[in-house]
C-alpha cells in the first residue's frame, strides 16, 4: 500500500515539475515583457529600469531559482498588462470559476440520470430514441454555439434573463458569491446551463452504458426471479451500483469543467479564471498564462492522484498489479 | 483501404441505415461546396475591392428588407455572408483535415515504434501520452496558440495561424492514435509472419512500414473521420476565442466569433448562419464516423 502511494505521490511531483519547468520556460523566453508593457515611445533608459524592476536583467540560474522560490511561496508574478499580482488576480476569479462549475455539475447531474436511466429501460422507446439523437446533436454543437443561441432567445428576443457578467455579487470573506441575490442567481442560469450541456452528454451516455451493464447481471435476475417489486429492482437495487463510476467521473471531469469554462466565460463574459486566462493570451501576458498552467496543472494532478489512490484503497487487486 | 471508399452504393451494400447515407451525402455536398468556394461563390471575400462598406449588415434576402444580391445577407465589413461562409468552411476543412493528417502521422508512428520495440521505447512514448491525455484539448490548443503568439509577433501571428492551429489541435489528437496502432502492433508482433520476417534478417524499419502497417491501418482510418469532426470543432472554438483564424481570412469559427459582437443589436444572421453550417458539417461527420466505428470495430467504442 505505501508502495503504491509512493509511486503515486511521485508521478504527481514528476508531473508538477514538467509543468513548472513548461511554465518557466515560458515565462523566461518567450515574448518580450518590456516591449509589450512600455508606451510606444519609451527611451531606452526608461526600458533598461523596467527591465531591472522586473529582474529580467539576472543571470538565468538567479531567475530560475527566484522563480520555484517564489512559486512554492505562492508569489507567482506580476501580471504585466495589470500591474497587479498574479496570485491576487487569480484568487479574485476564482470564486466566480468554482460557482458556475458547481451549477453547471449539479444541472448536468439532475438531468444525466434521469435521461440515461430512461435511456437504459426502455431502449427502444420513442423518448430514448429522442435523447440519443438529441445527444448526438449536443455533442456535434460547440459550446460558444449553444451560449448564443440561448442568449439570442432568452436575453435578446425574450429579455428574461441576462447575458453577461454576474449581476450583484455578495463578499463573504474573500470570496464573492452570485448565490444569494436575484441577480445573481439569474445570471448564474445561461452560463450554468451551457456548461452543463458540455458535460450532460457524457453522464447521459454513461448511466445509461452502466445502468444496461448492471441490469444484465446476475444479481438482478435472481431479484427478478424472486418476484421484487420492479421500481425497488430498478432504483435501489442496480441505480445505486450503476452510479459509482458516474460519480468517480463526474469527480475527475471537474478539472476539465474548469478547463473548458473558458469558452462559456468567454461568451457571457464571466468574470471567472478562464476570461483571465483568454485575455492573458490575446495580450501574451505570461506570468498570467503561466500561473493558470500551473494552477491547473496542479489541480488536475491532485484529481487524479486521489482518485488513483482512492481506487487501490477500495480495490486490492489493483494494488497486486501495480506493486 | 479500399473498404472504406465513400460510395453510396458501397454504405448501402454494407447496411448502412438511411440517416447514415444521408449524413454521409450531406457531409460529401458540404464539402465539395467548400472545396469549390472559388467557383461557386458568389463573391470573393478575400478580395477587398469586391465588397463596400455601404453594404454592412444587410439582413437576408429572404427578410423583409433584405438585398436579393445578397442571399444570406452581409457581414460588419459588407462582404456577401454565403460567400464568406463557402470560404470559411474551406479553411475549416483544410486546418481540421492538416490537423488529423499531422495526428495519424505522429501517432501511428510513434504507436509503431512503441509496439515493436517495447520496454523503455513504449514506456516514455505512453508516459508522455498520459500526460498529454490528463488535460484538455482545449487548454493545450490554446497554450500552443498562446506560446505561438509570443514566438510570432504581430502580423506574423495572422500569416502563420493556420500552421499554429494544425500544431495546436494534433498536440492532442496523436495520442489516440499511437494508443490504437500501440495495441494493434502489439498484436501483429507476436504473429507469425512477422517472426518470419525477423529470423530472415529484414530491417525493423522495412517490417514496420511494409509488414505491420497496411495490417493495423483500418482502425486509424475509422478513427480519423470522428477525429475530423473534433478538430474542426477545436479549431472554430480557437477561433472563436480570438486565437484562430484573423477576421481578414475567417474560417467559420472567425465569422462566428464576429457574429457575436452583433447579436444585441438584433443582427443574429451573421453569428447563426455560419454556426448551422458548422453544426451540420460536425453532426454529419460525427453520424458516419460513429457508424463506421461500430460498423468496423466494436471494440473502438470510447464511453463519452
Amino acid at each position: 500500500m505505501l508502495k503504491v502511494l509512493l509511486s503515486r505521490l511521485g508521478q504527481a511531483a514528476l508531473v508538477m515539475l514538467v509543468v513548472s519547468a513548461v511554465s518557466f520556460v515560458m515565462f523566461r523566453y518567450v515574448g518580450d515583457p518590456v516591449a509589450t508593457m512600455s508606451r510606444e515611445n519609451a527611451s531606452v533608459e526608461e526600458k533598461a529600469e523596467l527591465r531591472r524592476s522586473l529582474g529580467l536583467d539576472q543571470p538565468l540560474v538567479v531567475q530560475y531559482g527566484r522563480f520555484l522560490g517564489r512559486t512554492l511561496r505562492g508569489d507567482l508574478g506580476i501580471s504585466y498588462r495589470n500591474q497587479r499580482p498574479v496570485t491576487e488576480l487569480i484568487a479574485e476569479r476564482l470564486p466566480a470559476t468554482l460557482e458556475l462549475v458547481i451549477v453547471a455539475t449539479i444541472l448536468s447531474l439532475a438531468l444525466g440520470i434521469p435521461l440515461g436511466v430512461l435511456c437504459a429501460l426502455k431502449p427502444n422507446g420513442i423518448a430514448a430514441r429522442l435523447v440519443q439523437a438529441l445527444s448526438l446533436i449536443g455533442i456535434s454543437t460547440p459550446t460558444f454555439v449553444t451560449g448564443i443561441v440561448l442568449i439570442l432567445v432568452f436575453a435578446v428576443s425574450l429579455g428574461w434573463l441576462p447575458s453577461f457578467g454576474r449581476g450583484q455579487v455578495v463578499d463573504l470573506g474573500w470570496w464573492s458569491t452570485g448565490f444569494l441575490t436575484i441577480s445573481g442567481l439569474k445570471s448564474l442560469l445561461l452560463p450554468g446551463i451551457t456548461l452543463a450541456l458540455y458535460q450532460l452528454t457524457l453522464i447521459m451516455r454513461l448511466v445509461r452504458a452502466e445502468m444496461i451493464d448492471v441490469l444484465s447481471s446476475d444479481y438482478i435476475r435472481f431479484a427478478k426471479a424472486r418476484g421484487l417489486p420492479t421500481r425497488y429492482i430498478h432504483f435501489r437495487l442496480a441505480l445505486r451500483n450503476a452510479l459509482m463510476p458516474v460519480i468517480t467521473v463526474t469527480g475527475l471531469q471537474i478539472g476539465s469543467l474548469i478547463a473548458f469554462a473558458i469558452v462559456t466565460e468567454t461568451v457571457f463574459q464571466w468574470p471567472g479564471m478562464g476570461l483571465l486566462f483568454i485575455q492573458a493570451v490575446s495580450f501574451v501576458d505570461i506570468p498570467v498564462m503561466a500561473a493558470y498552467l500551473l494552477f491547473v496543472g496542479l489541480l488536475f494532478v491532485l484529481i487524479n492522484t486521489v482518485v488513483d489512490i482512492l481506487y487501490a484503497v477500495v480495490d486490492p487487486r489493483l494494488r497486486a498489479r501495480s506493486a | 483501404m479500399k473498404t472504406l471508399a465513400a460510395t453510396p452504393g458501397r454504405f448501402i451494400r454494407l447496411g448502412a441505415p438511411i440517416s447514415v447515407i444521408v449524413a454521409a451525402i450531406i457531409a460529401l455536398i458540404l464539402v465539395a461546396c467548400a472545396l469549390l468556394a472559388s467557383w461557386i461563390a458568389p463573391y470573393d471575400p478575400t478580395d477587398l475591392a469586391s465588397f463596400e462598406l455601404i453594404n454592412a449588415e444587410l439582413p437576408p434576402a429572404f427578410t423583409a428588407d433584405g438585398d436579393s444580391r445578397f442571399l444570406l445577407g452581409t457581414d460588419n465589413q459588407g462582404r456577401d455572408l454565403l460567400s464568406a461562409m463557402l470560404y470559411g468552411a474551406r479553411v475549416s476543412i483544410a486546418i481540421g483535415g492538416g490537423a488529423v493528417l499531422l495526428a495519424a502521422t505522429l501517432g501511428v508512428t510513434l504507436g509503431l515504434l512503441a509496439g515493436y520495440f517495447g520496454g523503455r521505447v513504449d514506456a516514455l512514448i505512453m508516459r508522455v501520452a498520459d500526460v498529454i491525455l490528463s488535460f484538455p484539448t482545449i487548454l493545450l490548443a490554446l497554450l500552443v496558440s498562446g506560446i505561438a503568439r509570443a514566438i510570432f509577433p504581430g502580423a506574423a501571428t495572422a500569416e502563420w495561424a493556420p500552421v499554429i492551429l494544425i500544431c495546436a489541435i494534433a498536440i492532442h489528437e496523436w495520442v489516440q492514435y499511437a494508443r490504437t496502432v500501440r495495441a494493434a502492433t502489439m498484436v501483429e508482433t507476436a504473429k507469425d509472419y512477422v517472426r518470419a520476417a525477423k529470423v530472415i534478417g529484414l530491417p525493423p524499419r522495412r517490417i514496420m512500414l511494409r509488414h505491420i502497417l497496411p495490417n493495423v491501418m483500418s482502425p486509424v482510418l475509422v478513427i480519423s473521420t470522428i477525429n475530423l469532426a473534433a478538430a474542426v470543432l477545436t479549431e472554430a472554438t480557437l477561433s472563436f476565442l480570438g486565437v484562430g483564424m484573423p477576421p481578414t481570412y475567417p474560417s467559420l469559427g472567425t465569422l462566428i466569433r464576429i457574429g457575436n459582437e452583433f447579436v444585441f443589436s438584433g443582427i443574429w444572421w451573421i453569428a447563426l448562419f455560419p454556426a448551422l453550417a458548422l453544426v451540420i458539417l460536425v453532426l454529419a461527420v460525427n453520424i458516419v464516423g460513429d457508424w463506421l466505428r461500430d460498423r468496423f470495430n466494436p471494440k473502438l467504442r470510447v464511453k463519452r
